[in-house]
């Protein structure tokens, strides 16, 4: 049902394609707004909406640009920022590659399974052969379709002279199938053709979840991202005005940055006053006055009025790549992290490749010939083939990640929740990680005619502060009085009149330590005080995490006094003042007393932090590249989330290692009877499915982990 | 016996017809967006028109 508008474009006349985020959208509502609002305007062809990416892809002539576009969407009633070409499109392939090797794999299962019954059942002769020829015939391309993703791993693990899961799921799975062949040829009894195939079938199943689940938080989180600067407006020795992307800009410069425009060099200001929101930077979005001489840096975002800045550093000399260089260093220790799967097959692999050799030589030498030993070699390796083993991991990480996510924790991937289980320190960054990062006015003073008056100047103003009393005041129920000419001064305030009066909103006089402004009302003066209030339930979250035994504190790069306050409040240990570098060299000393810290944090200055703790949670609210930098992003004003992660990931490696007994267990009984030579392809096939859905089974159970 | 003849093509033929199925709904983008899918049936038709 997309809504479309028909166009009576000219012939010829060229039709491109946009995507933008749309965080926004919530509902169907949302859906048909945007979808109807966009198809209503002149130039666009049609427009369909993605809820699940929370993305809207527009087609339109090219007499529109981006720019108009977000700024119809914004029109509708939502934000917008342009993608570029879809980001996600890599690992979309991934998952339909690997959807579409199941439904292969599963297709084969069922038709060979069919056959099989009947040859189990005791099929003989001439319909016996050809049900196998039947199976070759299905098996081969099925094997070879659906085994690439295992083979190409495993060809890649073999060149590098290691060995993972993948190795002994291809060998198990070629040699199997060859052997099936063979006896095909040979007009032989039994052919394993369906446990070949059943094994791909059940490990793409676990290979699919786990892609699956690492897809849609990517897209959860890439639609939470930003748009930072990415060119910007420079004026020639003429005076000539020319738009230069980010990565050609060059010390000397002189950049033009319009109200709202996000800066792509760090520079100096020579001409302008203004207000930057530097919560890229720091996390913090009270905005901060900037006025001649003074150096703004890339990534901050004008707030008022334009100016003209002198580049310093741009492209990779900005301090915000400088520190994107220390996360990089940072991330480095994760990357080396193993798996707990490849950590299990370091020991399982080489075990099963011995006992399946071990099998073939003791028969041979106990002159049972070579067809027969092979055949139990390889019905060894067969039912010790990781079928519950590949399963273990992803099964129980799915589960549990959707049950975060349903609690506001996107995890990233199952090695982000391996990590989050080991933690046994936190470190808190204070400004919008321990409090919400959002100025929250005190208004409880205001009498109605103050309440109503000050709703209906803040409200014209996207200001922070501004946006602040909008939000409070509509909570309390307050009608916006009604006011004539309101006006926007950018760095002094709003004014209107209110039945003759002259009425303002206005930068408070006297300095004081908090953040506050005056609403002025002829030439009464009332002050609104602005407080950053702690989450609500930071107390009860930190408790949750020292019952599970981890200790938490905080490391800011705030003032001593306010980083005080927070921590008095809180009962935790603290350290402020801090710069990025800090609280690297304080992690890695962690590290190597052999902690294993949990970072959370916000701002960029906590990035390199985050890729270096061993695992890290940002809040939706952090700057882009903290929430790519870390494991998990939460959602929403609570803090829990961070507490539950940590007490869920810990439940799901619990139940991993519990399908890993189940698996060592299932092959204490199930070696044996395939050494003595016992193990049927009826046997393998029952044994296989049946230790899949036990584990699958108790991996289940952890639906109910995150409540 | 002569029945199998019949029964194992058309088994096969189901499957297959399945399969194709399934490759086509993918391609077509079916799996694109099934949040989505699951709120539009929420939409009305009526105001489509305007």
């Amino acid at each position: 049902m997309t809504a479309h508008a028909t166009l009576d474009t000219p012939e010829g006349a060229k039709l491109l394609d946009s995507r933008f985020t749309v965080p926004g959208m919530r509902c169907a509502g949302c859906i048909a707004k945007i979808e109807r609002g966009l198809a209503g305007i002149e130039g666009v062809d049609s427009a369909r909406v993605n809820f699940s990416s929370k993305r809207v892809a527009v087609r339109h002539t090219d007499s529109l640009d981006e720019e108009s576009l977000v700024d119809a969407i914004a029109a509708i009633g939502f934000e917008a920022q342009p993608v570029a070409d879809n980001p996600l499109a890599k690992d979309d392939r991934e998952v339909k590659l690997l959807l579409r090797a199941l439904a292969v794999a599963g297709f084969g299962m069922m038709n060979i399974m069919l056959l099989s019954v009947s040859v189990w059942s005791g099929a003989g002769g001439v319909t016996r052969e050809l049900f196998h020829w039947l199976s070759a015939l299905i098996a081969l391309p099925v094997v070879a379709y659906s085994g690439r993703p295992f083979f190409a791993s495993a060809a890649m693990a073999l060149r590098h002279r290691r060995t993972n899961m993948d190795v002994p799921i291809s060998i198990g799975v070629l040699l199997a199938t060859a052997l099936s062949v063979y006896e095909t040829f040979a007009g032989g009894g039994h052919a394993y053709f369906d446990s070949a195939v059943m094994l791909l079938f059940f490990l793409l199943a676990g290979r699919t979840l786990d892609a699956t689940m690492r897809n849609k938080t990517r897209a959860g989180i890439g639609s939470l991202l930003s748009r930072m600067g990415k060119s910007a407006a420079v004026l020639d020795e003429g005076g000539n005005r020319r738009v230069v992307s980010a990565e050609d800009l060059e010390p000397g410069m002189l950049m033009l940055v319009a109200a709202g425009d996000a800066l792509a060099a760090d520079g100096d200001i020579e001409e302008g006053e203004t207000a930057l929101d530097n919560s890229m930077l720091t996390g913090e979005s009270a905005p901060h006055p900037a006025t001649v001489g003074d150096t703004i840096y890339a990534g901050a975002i004008n707030l008022g009025n334009p100016v003209r800045v002198r580049v310093t550093a741009a492209a990779s000399d900005t301090a915000i790549a400088e520190i994107a260089r220390l996360m990089d260093e940072a991330g480095q220790s994760r990357s080396s992290y193993v798996r707990i799967a490849d950590r299990a097959s370091r020991l399982y692999a080489p075990a099963v490749h011995s006992l399946a050799l071990m099998a073939f030589a003791g028969w041979m030498i106990a002159g049972a010939g070579w067809h027969q030993s092979l055949v139990i070699a390889i019905a060894v390796l067969i039912i010790t083939c990781p079928c519950a083993m590949g399963l273990a991991v992803p099964a129980a990480q799915v589960v549990a990640s959707g049950a975060l996510a349903k609690k506001g924790l996107l995890v990233k991937d199952g090695s982000a929740l391996e990590r989050l289980s080991e933690v046994d320190v936190a470190l808190f960054d204070k400004t919008g990680t321990l409090t919400l990062g959002e100025p929250v006015p005190q208004v409880d003073h205001l009498t109605g005619p103050q309440a109503s008056i000050a709703l209906a100047l803040a409200r014209t103003s996207r200001h922070p502060l501004s946006r602040g009393i909008t939000k409070a005041l509509e909570q309390c129920g307050v009608q916006a009085a009604k006011l004539a000419d309101v006006r926007e001064e950018s760095g002094k305030g709003l004014t209107g009149l209110f039945e003759g009066a002259r009425v303002a909103l206005a930068r408070p006089e006297t300095g004081s330590a908090n953040i506050a402004t005056s609403l002025m009302i002829g030439g009464e003066r009332t002050q609104i005080l602005f407080e950053d209030p702690i989450r609500p339930d930071a107390a009860e979250a930190l408790a949750t995490l020292s019952e599970g035994g981890v200790s938490s504190s905080i490391v800011s790069g705030d003032f001593t006094g306010p980083v005080q306050a927070v921590a008095g409040s809180l009962g935790m240990d603290w350290k402020a003042e801090l710069h990025p570098e800090d609280k690297l060299a304080l992690l890695d000393r962690l590290k190597a007393s052999g902690s294993r810290p949990l970072m959370v944090g916000d701002g960029i200055n906590d990035g390199p932090a985050l890729a270096a703790a061993h695992a890290s949670i940002a809040p939706g609210g952090a700057s882009d590249v903290s929430q790519q930098a870390s494991d998990a992003v939460f959602l929403g004003s609570g803090l829990m989330p961070v507490a539950l992660a940590v007490r869920v990931a810990r439940k799901t490696m619990q139940i991993v290692r519990q399908n890993f007994a189940f698996a060592i267990i299932y092959n204490v009984f199930a070696v044996p009877l395939a050494l003595a030579g016992l193990v049927t392809p009826l046997i393998a096939a029952i044994a296989m499915s049946l230790s899949s859905v036990v584990v699958v089974g108790n991996s289940l159970r952890l639906a109910k982990a995150a409540q | 016996m002569t029945g199998l003849a019949f029964l194992i093509p058309i088994a096969l033929g189901l499957g297959l017809l399945g399969l194709a199925a399934f490759f086509w709904a993918m391609r077509k983008g079916q799996f694109e967006d099934l949040d989505g899918a699951a709120q539009r049936i929420l939409i009305d038709d009526e105001d489509d028109e305007q």
